[in-house]
């Protein structure tokens, strides 16, 4: 029952909510960057509850069953996987062994939902998206769990997210070593991508392949991944959060610095899709086996030097 | 390897006209390219038959809303060189302002939108802000913001107030700072380079072979620009350089473009401080019979108008050839052995004008069978023997 609680509470309603902000957020300063006024505050809900009212359409060459369900699972996947990030920051003597690779799985679903749900839909842009998509996941999940590496090789070994946050708590968090500072702005990167944001928005690509993965969505549907997407526009900065920068704690100052701390890495996220045009395919695989599985490597060996 | 059909257009969200493009792909290669323009065909040539002389220079007009000088200046240069006059200095060199200050917000137009297709938006919106300004000051000057209805036949039908001057000339000089900023912003960005580079290189052999016009030869090496070599309006009288690169890649389009910027500031600013008095129109009493021609640069290339008159106050005949026209084939060239993303911004980085180019295409009602220029010759003809069998001859 507690944890049901925890799943609709935390996992849902709470990471919407901040998620939807973050989204307004990223909004807001693209517009102020581009010199436009920008939207409302609420216009995120506002849009997807638009969609919500809007007749889904399913094509006549679509698999139903996977294009259907792949929306759900994805959103799911990101309400498991921000329960247990809220738990293991609340609570870090809860938590079980191996989360952290749990974790690192259950991000990963979000982007397959997208690559299911694009190859079911028929189209031949949405296949054309997906398979980039499908690069895009192989190009950026070897540096990413190398990233990931660095903060479970600093806890001593422990895949637990409880011992990341125990170790920080300690000995101070883990960004500010060499090591730390290098993994961390790989995992910049690799969320960036994880997003399908620019420079890394190819699978969706709306001058190209006219919103690729996408593109036969709609509805109710199309909601359900742009919720899918907010909430991971909060799920993977707090991911970040808890793994390198020793979490959010509740009380007072601790507070307003986890605050600050995840506005500081979704502003950070806008300004990198604001100032970069977005890269072929190919020149995004090169990028991420190519100079960041390199820092990331570096990254894992300095941190091993230390240990 | 299987071979698939990518549909760009009819409508699409890559390009702001109605156009057909059909990409054969193996895999993310571009093997073949097939185009159908025809949606916006409005038949303005048709149009113009129908109307006085005075009245064309505004159907012309409305061709296009980026090319809005372009064509009323080529099409008075025809019926000024049928007529044999020239316009007083003073409309000269107003027409050479306008047609700047329409270079200047087409070319930053274009460098939106090629941010756009980058999926650069912020450049988008820096150039779409930039070109508000522009606009700004040809609403000064003409007292409308897109389609200015400045050229007449023999002149121009607006003067400019010497108290707007200095007001332009603020204008102009509080826009070179911010044009410098884009300037590196594009140059110096190596993501840009990663995308633009050595991509759809059109080489200087294929570019003379295929009759190119405008930024699309200059950036192949081939340095042919109509102000230079037929100068019209005050060109010929003013200091300014070609920009000539040859790479012929997207990157040396960018770059002509962000050059030729900086070299229409310089012309309006000499332009206005040079600018004599005197009358802005001579007196046009009837057309003669007689056929001329009036060629300019416009932002895309040369444009290219023809009129003959029989006397009557109306063309018997007025033909048009826009620059996109010629740059249109060139995608055989480019496009094909790329991949789709660098399609899109190889597609776009002629600049291409589809309601200047537009010609009509016949199909039935299926949509397959196309007639080609001579098929629809041939159905001339025949429809002309048949009137003659008709009427008994």
């Amino acid at each position: 029952m507690l944890y049901l609680l925890y799943l609709l509470i935390f996992g849902f309603l709470l990471t919407a909510v901040i998620g939807l902000f973050a989204s307004w957020i990223d909004r807001k300063l693209t517009a102020r960057i581009q010199y436009r006024v920008g939207p409302p505050l609420l216009q995120p809900l506002y849009d997807i509850l638009k969609l919500l009212g809007k007749e889904t359409l399913i094509p006549i060459g679509a698999t139903n069953l996977p294009f259907l369900a792949a929306p759900l699972i994805g959103l799911v996947s990101v309400m498991i996987v921000s329960t247990m990030l809220w738990v293991s920051n609340l609570h870090p003597q809860q938590t079980f062994l191996g989360d952290v690779i749990v974790v690192i799985y259950l991000l990963l679903i979000p982007s397959l939902c997208i690559v299911i749900g694009a190859f079911a839909s028929g189209n031949p842009l949405a296949s054309l998206g997906a398979s980039r998509e499908i690069k895009l996941i192989l190009s950026y999940e070897l540096p990413f769990i190398l990233a990931v590496l660095v903060a479970i090789i600093q806890a001593d070994f422990s895949i637990r997210l409880g011992d990341i946050l125990a170790t920080q708590a300690q000995n101070g968090i883990i960004a500010v070593s060499w090591s730390g500072g290098l993994a961390l702005l790989v995992a910049v990167m690799c969320t960036q991508a994880k997003l399908a944001l620019v420079p890394f928005d190819a699978p969706e690509a709306e001058t190209e392949i006219s919103h690729g993965v996408l593109i036969e969505y709609s509805g109710t549907l199309l909601a359900m991944f742009q919720l899918m997407r907010s909430m991971l526009l909060f799920a993977l900065p707090f991911f970040l959060i808890i793994v390198y920068l020793g979490g959010i704690s509740g009380n007072g100052i601790q507070l307003v610095y986890g605050a600050l701390a995840y506005v500081g890495l979704v502003a950070l996220i806008t300004v990198i899709r604001n100032t970069n045009p977005r890269l072929k395919i190919g020149q995004v695989l090169r990028f991420f086996w190519g100079p960041m599985t390199f820092l990331a490597l570096i990254a894992v060996l300095l941190a091993l030097g230390n240990n | 390897m299987p071979r698939t059909i990518l549909p760009i257009g009819p409508y699409h969200p890559l390009q702001e006209e109605p156009e057909f493009f059909i990409l054969t792909l193996e895999g993310e290669t571009v093997v073949d390219i097939d185009l159908r323009i025809g949606y916006n065909h409005r038949g303005i040539e048709k149009l113009a038959e129908r109307q006085a002389y005075d009245q064309i220079t505004f159907v012309v007009e409305r061709i296009c809303g980026i090319c809005s000088t372009s064509h009323p200046f080529a099409y008075t240069q025809a019926v000024e060189d049928l007529l044999s006059i020239e316009a007083p200095p003073r409309a000269q060199y107003i027409r050479t302002i306008v047609a700047e200050g329409e270079r200047m917000h087409s070319h930053l137009l274009w460098l939106g939108l090629a941010g756009h297709f980058l999926g650069y938006n912020t450049i988008w919106m820096w150039c779409w802000k930039l070109r508000e300004e522009i606009l700004d000051v040809m609403e000064i000057l003409s007292g409308n913001r897109n389609n200015y209805a400045m050229f007449k036949v023999g002149g121009v039908w607006r003067d400019i107030r010497e108290e707007d001057i200095p007001v332009v000339m603020k204008k102009i000089d509080s826009i070179i700072p911010t044009l410098e900023k884009l300037h590196k912003a594009v140059m110096d960005d190596p993501v840009i380079h990663a995308r633009t580079k050595g991509i759809g290189v059109l080489s200087k052999e294929a570019a003379i072979d295929y009759c190119t016009v405008g930024p699309t030869a200059r950036a192949s090496g081939v340095a042919r620009d109509i102000r230079k070599d037929c100068p019209y309006g005050v060109y010929d009288q003013l200091e300014w350089n070609m920009i000539v690169t040859h790479n012929g890649d997207v990157f040396d389009k960018v770059a002509i473009r962000i050059g030729e910027m900086f070299e229409s500031i310089k012309i309006i600013r000499t332009c206005l401080s040079q600018l004599p008095g005197g009358d802005i129109e001579c007196l046009v009493k009837n057309i003669p019979p007689g056929e001329g021609i009036g060629h300019i640069e416009a932002p895309r290339g040369e444009c290219f108008h023809y009129v003959r008159s029989d006397g009557t106050n109306r063309p018997v005949r007025h033909k048009i050839r826009a620059p996109t026209f010629m740059n249109l084939p060139t995608f055989k060239e480019t496009v094909v052995g790329g991949a789709i993303p660098d399609a899109a911004i190889v597609l776009a980085a002629i600049d291409p004008c589809y309601c200047c180019t537009e010609r009509i295409s016949v199909r039935d009602t299926k949509g397959q069978t196309v007639y080609s220029g001579e098929d629809l010759i041939k159905l001339s003809q025949k429809k002309t023997e048949q009137i003659k069998a008709d009427m008994g001859r």
